[in-house]
């Protein structure tokens, strides 16, 4: 059995979960009709995209493990989720902004996944791409709009950018298992794909007329399982009714 | 042996034309065939007079929720036809796209109000605010229309507008 492996495709499993979790806080309260349904559209690829890797990860693991054990029966010091994205929502500028800070991190991770010397890995990545894509285009007309939009409209994205900017360096610094795979081409390497993230965000910053932070302090942790004080109460939620009735089905 | 194979693409053909009575259940005027979502169907002997169907499928996008109830649809066709032992399998790769929607589909589509996807969509980048397609109004054929989101009804549409009949449209976003 490949730990590392598992380890890898729950990482990215869980990021999926964890952000298509976020991401359904929003349905029926969207800013308009439209967008409402546009976030819980994104929602819903995240949380298949997250099934995807789910199911891989069991057949990986054996023991009885399936996607909604690992999805429902795991704890936070399990989960290997970004840190970015269990912080909560926050307003519209907030998470359009982390949306695309996320997307084009993914949209540059599955651009490379999908070439993976593990066949299942690359055919996740290469289906999640085509929806990551349009999520890359979705969010960033979002920032744009909103930093070249109104006083309003921009002081919010710039004190979005304070409240999030310190969670996506984690991104870039790889744990063990991201390290053991590069090795063989299973995984990717982060820091090979950060200068072109970085290009991309200073790309639609400029046209939203914000700028990048200067350097700033990384908070990290979640690829290892140690997350912030928010993933406990996402989980309380999404895991609530398997733990309390083993089993249910729809 | 000549005679076996002659039999098994007979019991195919049959597959196949079951699987036409199958439709997609958030676009119910395509059946699964018109979708392009049926990748592969292999028999298998089973017992010493039966077969195995295996189908091949593969979602439009990852998160659609029609592939449970069409999956279980499939199977229920195939056991009124007689079929007892029925594998349904999931592949990712290659990965589904709008290309793959056949042209008698895509002609379904538009009498049922839905914009079908043009040959090769052409923004399907992550370039923000591009230039849109010229989508054809369902209704009144006319190409004065513009898009109002990104997304729309169901995870493989966005939603559309004609300037001219001012009717709104499902348009298949590109994939």
């Amino acid at each position: 059995m490949n730990t590392s492996l598992i380890n890898y495709t729950l990482h990215l499993a869980d990021t999926a979960l964890v952000m298509g979790h976020r991401n359904s806080e929003w349905c029926g309260h969207g800013p308009v009709l439209e967008q409402d349904i546009a976030i819980s559209n994104i929602a819903l690829d995240f949380i298949g995209q997250a099934r995807n890797f789910y199911q891989y990860a069991a057949s990986l693991s054996g023991n009885g493990a399936t996607e909604d054990t690992l999805a429902y029966l795991r704890d936070v010091q399990d989960f290997k989720n970004l840190l970015i994205t269990e912080i909560p929502n926050g307003d519209w500028a907030q998470t359009t902004l982390r949306q695309f800070l996320v997307s084009s991190y993914q949209y540059y991770l599955y651009q490379q996944l999908q070439y993976s010397t593990d066949e299942q890995l690359a055919a996740i990545a290469a289906k999640s791409l085509k929806e990551v894509t349009y999520h890359v285009r979705w969010s960033s007309e979002w920032v744009i709009r909103l930093g070249d939009g109104t006083e309003e409209s921009h002081q919010r994205l710039l004190k979005a950018v304070d409240e999030i900017w310190n969670f996506t360096g984690e991104m870039f610094v790889p744990a063990a298992y991201e390290q053991e795979l590069n090795t063989n081409k299973t995984g990717v390497d982060v820091l090979a794909i950060q200068p072109l993230w970085l290009h991309k965000v200073q790309e639609v910053f400029a046209e939203a007329t914000i700028s990048i932070p200067a350097k700033s302090f990384i908070q990290q942790g979640g690829k290892t399982g140690i997350h912030t004080e928010y993933l406990g109460y996402i989980l309380a939620e999404m895991q609530f009714l398997q733990r309390a009735y083993p089993g249910a089905e729809w | 042996m000549t005679i076996l194979t002659d039999h098994i693409k007979e019991v195919k053909h049959k597959i196949w034309s079951l699987l036409e009575t199958v439709n997609d259940p958030e676009v119910p005027v395509l059946s699964v065939i018109d979708l392009g979502i049926i990748r592969d169907v292999q028999i298998e002997q089973s017992g010493a007079t039966g077969y195995k169907p295996i189908i091949s499928i593969t979602p439009t996008y990852s998160g659609c929720p029609a592939m449970d109830v069409i999956s279980m649809q499939i199977r229920m066709v195939l056991l009124e036809a007689g079929f007892t032992t029925i594998e349904i399998k999931q592949v990712l790769s290659p990965a589904w796209t709008t290309e793959w929607m056949s042209a008698e589909g895509k002609d379904k589509l538009k009498a049922y109000g839905i914009a079908p996807p043009q040959y090769k969509q052409a923004v399907c980048t992550p370039d923000a605010f591009q230039a849109e397609e010229a989508i054809q109004c369902p209704q009144c054929n006319s190409w004065n229309t513009t898009m109002v989101s990104q997304f729309g009804s169901t995870a493989c549409k966005a939603l559309y507008k004609c300037e001219d009949c001012k009717e709104p449209f499902d348009y298949f976003k590109c994939h």
